[in-house]
C-alpha cells in the first residue's frame, strides 16, 4: 500500500513542477470546437515569430464565449476567436477585449466591420442554410422550396429538421432568419404553421444532419435540414466515391439563409499583447485567409483571397441573407428562444 | 418407513453411488458412514428430493415419492455449515419452517419456545445467527428441522466443525433427543465414533456402494472387508497361507499363527488376509506357547485412556497395538496374540 | 480488520480520499456555485429563476428516470438470475459484450441505434427489402421510446453484475433449507433469497437511477427536442442564456434529490452482510435442466443479444459498409464492404493541425482510463478499508462518494474551469484532471462493489492464515486479496468503462495535444461529407474493440485457481 501511495503522489507532484516551470513562451488562442487550420499554415506564423500556438477548442459559438466571460477576470487565453453576429453585442458588453486596429483593416469591405471600436476584427463569414436532398427531390417530383412560406405548404409536410435554438448555433440562426423575415411578433406565426406541418426537431446539428436528413452517409428520413451553406461543398470534398455533382444544395430564398460573421479579438489581461496583434493580422492575411475555406468550410472576409474552387462549383451564395442588428440580437435574443420554445416544445 | 432401492447417481459421467439399497424403521437412528467425498450428502439431497437420482426409487411408506417436491416431503435436513438464514434471528429462524405450513401464530410461538426451551437457547431468541458460536448455530439448526415436526430426519455431517469436547457433549444432547422422537432419522458422518455413539445401524457406504449393514458393535468387530477394518483404523494386517486347521493356523511373514475364525471354512493353502485387533496383546516375557511372539517397541503414544504402543517384529512387521502400562521405546519384549481376536478375510484373487 | 489496529496506518486511510474528494470536487463546486451566487453579478443577462420551467423538467426527469429504471431492472433482474445460477456456452462473451455499452460514449450509442433502428438503419433496410416498402416501418429515434431503449441499453449491465455476482456468491444451502423446511418455490425465492439479494439490487437501482437522473447525452441526443431534463437544462441555461442563477438553483436541486436518494437506499439496505463463502469459482452454476430452464436461458440470452449487443454490431458493420449515394431505393443492394474507414483514419486529408491519428486518440484514451481505474481502485479500497473498521466513518465516506454522481457534469465541468484555471499556464496541466475527475465519477461504483465484499471477510480466516504462519502484515495479500479479487476486477472494469467513455466533464478539460478518442469522435460528427461520418464509425468501432479487448483482459485475470482460498 505504501508503496503505491508514495508513487502516486511522485507522479501528481512531477506533474506540477513540471507545468509550473514553464514559461509563457505561447499564444494561447481560444476557439469554438469547429476551428480548424492547416498545420503548415500555423507552423510558419510560429516559425517566424518564435512562438508557440497553441488553441483551446471550447464547445460551440455559445459556450466559448460564456467560457470565456466566467473566467474573465482571470483570462486563458490571448486571443478569442469565434464571436459570431448573435453574441457580438454580449461580448462586447461584457468587456472582455481589448481594441486593436489592424493595418489589414482595409482589404475587409465594410459590410463585415460590425465593431466601429475596433474590439473585435472579422475573420470570416458563411451562411446557415437549409441544405436539401436533390434526389429526393428529384424523385418525387418535388419543387424546391423558394420561400420560408413555401416551407409551410402541406406538400412538404414532414420533410424538414431544424434544431433547437436553445442548444444548437445553426438553429438558432435559422430562427433569427425567421424573425428577420417575419418580424418579432410574426416569427411564431410562422412558427406554429411550421409545426402544424409537421416540423422536426432535434437538438443538436449532428442528429439533424447524420440521423433525420436523408441526403448524408446517415441516410435519414427529411430531406431538408438547417445546415450550412458550405455543407454541399463538404459533401463533395469528404465523399467517399469521387462526385461531380454534390448531392445536396442549399436553399436560398429571400432571409432563408442566415448570415453569420466570425470575429477575433485579443482579450483583456493578455500578457502578448505584441504577439496577439500580430497573429491577428496573419488571420487577415492571405495565406491564413484562403487556408480557411476547405479547413472551416466558411468564406474569407480578405476580398483578395482566392476562393477554392469546390467552393466556386458548390456552394450557392444566397442575394438575400437574413441580417439582425446585432444590439437587438443581444437584448432579445433570450425572450426569443423561450418563446420559441414555449410555442415549439411544450 | 423409507425404503431406498437401486439409486444410482453420476457426477461427471463417473459412477457416485450405484445400487443403494436401504430402509429405515419408524423408530432407527440409520448411520451412513464413510470416508469424505464418498457420495453420502449427495444420498441424502437424493431422499430430500433435492436432486434426481439416476435410476432407483425412494419409497415412503410403500409410495413412490420422486416426484413429490422437497417442500411436500415433510422431510427435515440438518445441513453442513448449518445453513441458517442470516436475514433472520434465531428465533425466526426456528419458525420458519412453522410459518411455511401455515400454522397460527400463536402455535408458532407455542412451538418455538418450546423448541428454544429444548435446545436451552431461550435466552438469544432475538439475536442475529451470525453472532452465534458454532455450537449455539448447530442447536439452532437442529431446532428449526425439528420445529415442523417432519417425518423424517435427516442429518448431514452435523459435527462438523465443533471441538472435540463439545462434539462429546452435543453427541450426547443429540442421542437424548433423538431417541425421544419416534421417527426415522438418518445421520451421515464420516467419524466413526459419531457413528457409534448415535447409530442403532450403520450403512458403510465405500465408492458409491454399501458395503455393509448392522449394529455398530457388529460392525466394528465384524468389518465386512479389508477396506472397512482399515476404516475403522484396523491397520494390523497379515498375509498369510493357510498350513494347518484346528486350530487354523497361518503361516505368515511372522511365523505360524492361529486364528479363529467362525465364519468360514478353509482349505489348507488358502490365501487369508488377516487384521489383528489393537486389543489382541498380552505382554507376557518368556510365555512360549501358542502365537507368542517377540518384538521391540518402536513407538508409544499416551492417549489419556491407555497407551497405543507400536511393535515392530523381527524387521517383518509392525503393529499397532493398546496397552494400559506404558512401554519404554526400544524395550524388546515377548507377547501373545490373542486368537479370538483376529479377523480373517479370504483373500481374493 | 487487522492491520488497522496501527493508529498511523488506519488515519492515513481515510485522509487521501478526504483530500482528494475535497480538492477534486468541493473545491471546483464551491466556485462555480459561488459564482452563482455572487450577489453583484455583473452579467447583463436577466438572472431570473423561472421556477415553472424548473418545476416541469424537475418532473419529467424523475419520471423519465424511473421509467427508464423500472425498464432496467424488468431487464436486469431476470438476467442477473442467468448469470447468478447458470453456466451456458458464451455466457463470458456475453457478459463481456452487454458491458460495452456502458463504455460508449452517447455520439456513439446515438450512432449505432442510427445504424440499427434508424430510417436507413438494418433492421429498416431488411423489413423494407422483405416487405417490399418504401418508407422504413420503424421509426423510434428522436422519442421517448429511444430514450428509455439508451437507457436500457446503458445501464443493463450494471444490474447484471452486481446483483448477478451477489446471486452467484449466495449459498445455495440457504434455498435448499428453505425447501426442505416446507417452502414451496414462490416462498423460497420471496422469503429467503430476495431479502438477501436485496442489498445488492438497492445498490443497483440507485446507481441505475442516478444515472438515468443526470443522463444527458442521452436525452440531448437521442430522444429530440422535446424533452429536457435537469442537466439538459443546465446545458441550455449556463451555454446558452449565461443564466448561472437558474443553472445553479437546478444542479442543487439535483443534488439534493441525488443526495436523499442515496441516504434513503443506504437506510433500507442497513448493513446487512451476505457472508462471502469462499468458494470454488463456479461451483453455484448449472446447466440448465429442465425444458422450462433451456428455454428461459435461450429467450433470454437471445433477448440481451438483440438488445445489448445489435447496437454495437450494427455500428461495425456500418463502419466497414458504403452506401451508393447514387441508388436511393437500393437498400441493402447497394451495400459495399470497404475498410477505407479505418485507413483514412491515418490520412490527414487537410493536413489539417488538428488532425487526430487515431493511434494517439487512442493511446491518450487508454492511458487516462488506465491512471483513472488506478486511482479509483487505491481510493476505493482506502475507503472500504477504513469503513468496515469505523461504522462512523462508513457512513460519512459512502455519502460523500455518492455526491459526484448526483452532481451535474457541466457544472462540475464549469466548476474546473473557475477554479483551477488561475493563469494561462494553469491550463496546460488540465489534462491530469482528466483521469482525476474519472476517477471521481468511477469511485462511488468502486465502493459499492468491493466494500460489501469486504465488509464480509469472515475474521477466523485471518486467525487461521496467521497460525499457518502468514505474517499480519501480509493478511491483506494473502487472504483478502484472492477473496476480494473477483469484485476487484469487476470494479477495475467499471473504472475502466467510465473513464473511455467519459465525454462530458471531459470535454472542459480537454487540451488539443491530448485528444481522447470520444473527443475525435465527436469532432468527425460535427462535419458533414460522407468521409467523415465513416470515419467517425471507424473510431467508434475501435474504440468498442480496445474495450471489449481490456474487459476480456480484466476477466482473464479473476479466474481463480480452483480451491486456492480454502
Amino acid at each position: 500500500m505504501n508503496k503505491e501511495k508514495f508513487i502516486l503522489i511522485l507522479i501528481i507532484g512531477a506533474s506540477i513542477i513540471t507545468a509550473c516551470g514553464k514559461e509563457p513562451t505561447s499564444l494561447v488562442v481560444m476557439t469554438h470546437d469547429s476551428f480548424a487550420v492547416s498545420e503548415a499554415t500555423i507552423a510558419a506564423f510560429e516559425e517566424e515569430n518564435d512562438i508557440d500556438v497553441a488553441f483551446l477548442p471550447s464547445g460551440d459559438a455559445g459556450s466559448t464565449l460564456n467560457r470565456a466571460i466566467l473566467v474573465k477576470e482571470a483570462p486563458i487565453a490571448d486571443i478569442l476567436f469565434g464571436i459570431d453576429n448573435t453574441f457580438l453585442s454580449r461580448a462586447i458588453d461584457e468587456d472582455l477585449f481589448d481594441a486593436y486596429i489592424t493595418p489589414l483593416v482595409n482589404e475587409i469591405p465594410d459590410v463585415f466591420k460590425l465593431d466601429g471600436q475596433n474590439r473585435v476584427v472579422p475573420i470570416d463569414f458563411g451562411d446557415v442554410c437549409i441544405n436539401y436532398d436533390k434526389q429526393f427531390f428529384r424523385e418525387n417530383n418535388l419543387d424546391i422550396p423558394s420561400s420560408l412560406d413555401d416551407l409551410t405548404d402541406p406538400k412538404y409536410a414532414n420533410l424538414l429538421v431544424v434544431e433547437n435554438p436553445a442548444t444548437s448555433s445553426p438553429g438558432l440562426a435559422f430562427m433569427f432568419a425567421t424573425i428577420a423575415e417575419y418580424g418579432e411578433n410574426g416569427y411564431l406565426g410562422f412558427w406554429k404553421e411550421l409545426k402544424e406541418n409537421g416540423v422536426v426537431i432535434v437538438n443538436d446539428w449532428g442528429t439533424a444532419y447524420y440521423t433525420n436528413f436523408s441526403g448524408s452517409a446517415g441516410q435519414g428520413a427529411q430531406p431538408m435540414v438547417v445546415s450550412y451553406g458550405t455543407s454541399p461543398a463538404a459533401e463533395v470534398v469528404f465523399a467517399e466515391e469521387e462526385l461531380d455533382e454534390s448531392p445536396t444544395a442549399s436553399l436560398i430564398g429571400r432571409n432563408m439563409c442566415f448570415r453569420q460573421i466570425e470575429f477575433a479579438g485579443i482579450l483583456k489581461g493578455s500578457k502578448n499583447r505584441a504577439m496577439a496583434e500580430r497573429f491577428i493580422d496573419f488571420m487577415l492575411s492571405t495565406q491564413f485567409q484562403e487556408d480557411i475555406p476547405l479547413n472551416m468550410f466558411v468564406f474569407p472576409v480578405n476580398q483578395n483571397a482566392h476562393i477554392p474552387k469546390e467552393f466556386l462549383d458548390h456552394v450557392q451564395l444566397p442575394d438575400h441573407p437574413a441580417v439582425i442588428n446585432t444590439d437587438e440580437i443581444a437584448e432579445n435574443r433570450d425572450v426569443w428562444i423561450e418563446a420559441w420554445r414555449e410555442l415549439m416544445l411544450r | 418407513m423409507l425404503e431406498l432401492k437401486h439409486i444410482e447417481k453420476n457426477y461427471n459421467r463417473l459412477p457416485l453411488l450405484e445400487d443403494v439399497s436401504f430402509s429405515v424403521g419408524k423408530d432407527e437412528t440409520v448411520c451412513i458412514l464413510g470416508p469424505s467425498g464418498g457420495g453420502k450428502s449427495t444420498l441424502l439431497r437424493i431422499i430430500a428430493g433435492l436432486e434426481k437420482p439416476a435410476a432407483g426409487q425412494v419409497l415412503w411408506d410403500g409410495r413412490e415419492i420422486s416426484t413429490v417436491p422437497p417442500h411436500l416431503r415433510e422431510f427435515g435436513l440438518m445441513f453442513q455449515d448449518y445453513a441458517l438464514f442470516p436475514h433472520l434471528n434465531v428465533f425466526d429462524n426456528i419458525a420458519f419452517g412453522l410459518q411455511m405450513h401455515q400454522l397460527a401464530e400463536d402455535e408458532i410461538n407455542r412451538r418455538v419456545e418450546e423448541a428454544l426451551e429444548i435446545i436451552s437457547l431461550r435466552q438469544v431468541a432475538d439475536r442475529s445467527v451470525t453472532d452465534l458460536s458454532g455450537g449455539e448455530k448447530q442447536r439452532v439448526a437442529f431446532a428449526r428441522a425439528l420445529a415442523p415436526k417432519p417425518n423424517l430426519l435427516m442429518l448431514d455431517e452435523p459435527m462438523g466443525s465443533l471441538d472435540r469436547a463439545l462434539r462429546d457433549q452435543l453427541i450426547k444432547e443429540l442421542h437424548m433427543l433423538i431417541s425421544k422422537m419416534d421417527i426415522p432419522v438418518i445421520y451421515v458422518t464420516h467419524d466413526q465414533e459419531e457413528a457409534f455413539s448415535i447409530a442403532d445401524r450403520i450403512l458403510i457406504l465405500h465408492e458409491g456402494r454399501i458395503v455393509q449393514s448392522g449394529s455398530p458393535q457388529y460392525i466394528y468387530t465384524h468389518p465386512a472387508d479389508l477396506w472397512v477394518a482399515s476404516f475403522f483404523g484396523l491397520n494390523n494386517r497379515l498375509e498369510g497361507k493357510i498350513c494347518s486347521i484346528d486350530p487354523v493356523t497361518a503361516e505368515t511373514a511372522i511365523g505360524k499363527i492361529a486364528f479363529s475364525c467362525s465364519k468360514q471354512t478353509f482349505s489348507i493353502g488358502a490365501a487369508v488376509d488377516l487384521v489383528i485387533l489393537p486389543t489382541a496383546i498380552s505382554i507376557k516375557e518368556n510365555s512360549y506357547g501358542l502365537n507368542y511372539f517377540e518384538g521391540r517397541i518402536i513407538e508409544n503414544i499416551f492417549k489419556g485412556n491407555n497407551f497405543v504402543i507400536r511393535v515392530g517384529i523381527q524387521e517383518s512387521a509392525e503393529f499397532s497395538f493398546q496397552t494400559i502400562k506404558l512401554y519404554p521405546k526400544g524395550k524388546e519384549v515377548g507377547f501373545t496374540i490373542d486368537p479370538d481376536s483376529i479377523l480373517c478375510f479370504k483373500r481374493k484373487r | 480488520m487487522k492491520i488497522l489496529e496501527n493508529r498511523q496506518q488506519w488515519s492515513l486511510f481515510w485522509i487521501f480520499p478526504i483530500l482528494f474528494i475535497v480538492g477534486f470536487y468541493f473545491l471546483p463546486m464551491a466556485s462555480i456555485l459561488g459564482h452563482t451566487f455572487a450577489s453583484g453579478s455583473d452579467s447583463v443577462l436577466t438572472n431570473q429563476i423561472n421556477w415553472t420551467i424548473a418545476g416541469r423538467v424537475v418532473g419529467f426527469t424523475f419520471y423519465q428516470a424511473s421509467l427508464s429504471t423500472l425498464i432496467t431492472l424488468l431487464v436486469g433482474l431476470p438476467s442477473a438470475y442467468l448469470f447468478g445460477r447458470f453456466s451456458f456456452r458464451g455466457k463470458n462473451l456475453l457478459r463481456i459484450l452487454s458491458t460495452l455499452p456502458f463504455i460508449l460514449p452517447t455520439v456513439v450509442v446515438a450512432a449505432g441505434f442510427n445504424a440499427l433502428i434508424g430510417p436507413k438503419g438494418w433492421l429498416n433496410l431488411l423489413i423494407m427489402d422483405i416487405l417490399q416498402i418504401s418508407t422504413p416501418p420503424i421509426r423510434l429515434l428522436n422519442s421517448m421510446p429511444a430514450i428509455l431503449i439508451a437507457h436500457v441499453f446503458y445501464n443493463t449491465s450494471i444490474v447484471i453484475r452486481v446483483v448477478g455476482t451477489a446471486w452467484e456468491q449466495l449459498d445455495q444451502k440457504l434455498e435448499n433449507a428453505a425447501r426442505m423446511l416446507g417452502a414451496t418455490p414462490n416462498n423460497v425465492f420471496w422469503k429467503v433469497t430476495f431479502p438477501l439479494l436485496l442489498p445488492s439490487i438497492l445498490s443497483a437501482t440507485v446507481l441505475v437511477f442516478l444515472f438515468n437522473f443526470t443522463s444527458f447525452g442521452v436525452i440531448l441526443m437521442m430522444g429530440g427536442a422535446a424533452y429536457t431534463t435537469i442537466e439538459v437544462e443546465i446545458y441550455i441555461q449556463t451555454m446558452q442564456f449565461l443564466n448561472l442563477k437558474m443553472a445553479g438553483i437546478l444542479s442543487l436541486i439535483q443534488l439534493t434529490f441525488s443526495m436523499l436518494l442515496t441516504f434513503l437506499s443506504l437506510r433500507i439496505s442497513g448493513d446487512r452482510n451476505v457472508p462471502i463463502i469462499p468458494m470454488i469459482e463456479g461451483e453455484g452454476l448449472r446447466k440448465p435442466d429442465s425444458l422450462l430452464e433451456k428455454l428461459f436461458v435461450y429467450i433470454l440470452t437471445a433477448l440481451l443479444i438483440i438488445l445489448l449487443v445489435s447496437p454495437t454490431a450494427a455500428l461495425l458493420f456500418r463502419s466497414i459498409s458504403t452506401f451508393s449515394m447514387s441508388n436511393s431505393i437500393g437498400g441493402m443492394a447497394s451495400l459495399g464492404l470497404t475498410l477505407e474507414n479505418y485507413r483514412g483514419l491515418f490520412f490527414n486529408d487537410r493536413h489539417s493541425l488538428f488532425f487526430v491519428p487515431p493511434i494517439a486518440a487512442l493511446r491518450n484514451s487508454v492511458l487516462f482510463a488506465a491512471a483513472s481505474m488506478t486511482t479509483a481502485l487505491i481510493l476505493g479500497i482506502m475507503i472500504s478499508v477504513s469503513s468496515s473498521k469505523n461504522e462512523r466513518s462508513n457512513k460519512y465516506l459512502g455519502f460523500l462518494v455518492m455526491l459526484p454522481l448526483g452532481t451535474s457534469a457541466v457544472t462540475l465541468g464549469l466548476g474546473y474551469l473557475s477554479a483551477f484555471s488561475s493563469t494561462p499556464n494553469s491550463i496546460r496541466w488540465f489534462p491530469i484532471l482528466i483521469p482525476m475527475v474519472h476517477a471521481l465519477i468511477a469511485l462511488p461504483f468502486v465502493i459499492r462493489i468491493i466494500q460489501p465484499v469486504i465488509q464480509s471477510i469472515p475474521a477466523n480466516l485471518h486467525e487461521a492464515a496467521m497460525t499457518l504462519g502468514v505474517p499480519e502484515r501480509q493478511l491483506w495479500k494473502h487472504i483478502d486479496l484472492p477473496l476480494i479479487r473477483k469484485s476487484l476486477a469487476t470494479a477495475a472494469i467499471y473504472a475502466f468503462a467510465i473513464s473511455l467513455g467519459e465525454f462530458g466533464a471531459t470535454s472542459f478539460l480537454i487540451r488539443p495535444e491530448f485528444p481522447t478518442l470520444p473527443i475525435a469522435i465527436f469532432r468527425y460528427l460535427n462535419l458533414p461529407g460522407g468521409k467523415n461520418y465513416g470515419k467517425a464509425m471507424a473510431m467508434a468501432a475501435i474504440l468498442l474493440i480496445i474495450c471489449g479487448i481490456g474487459f476480456f483482459i480484466i476477466e482473464r485475470l479473476q479466474i481463480k485457481v480452483k480451491g486456492e482460498n480454502q
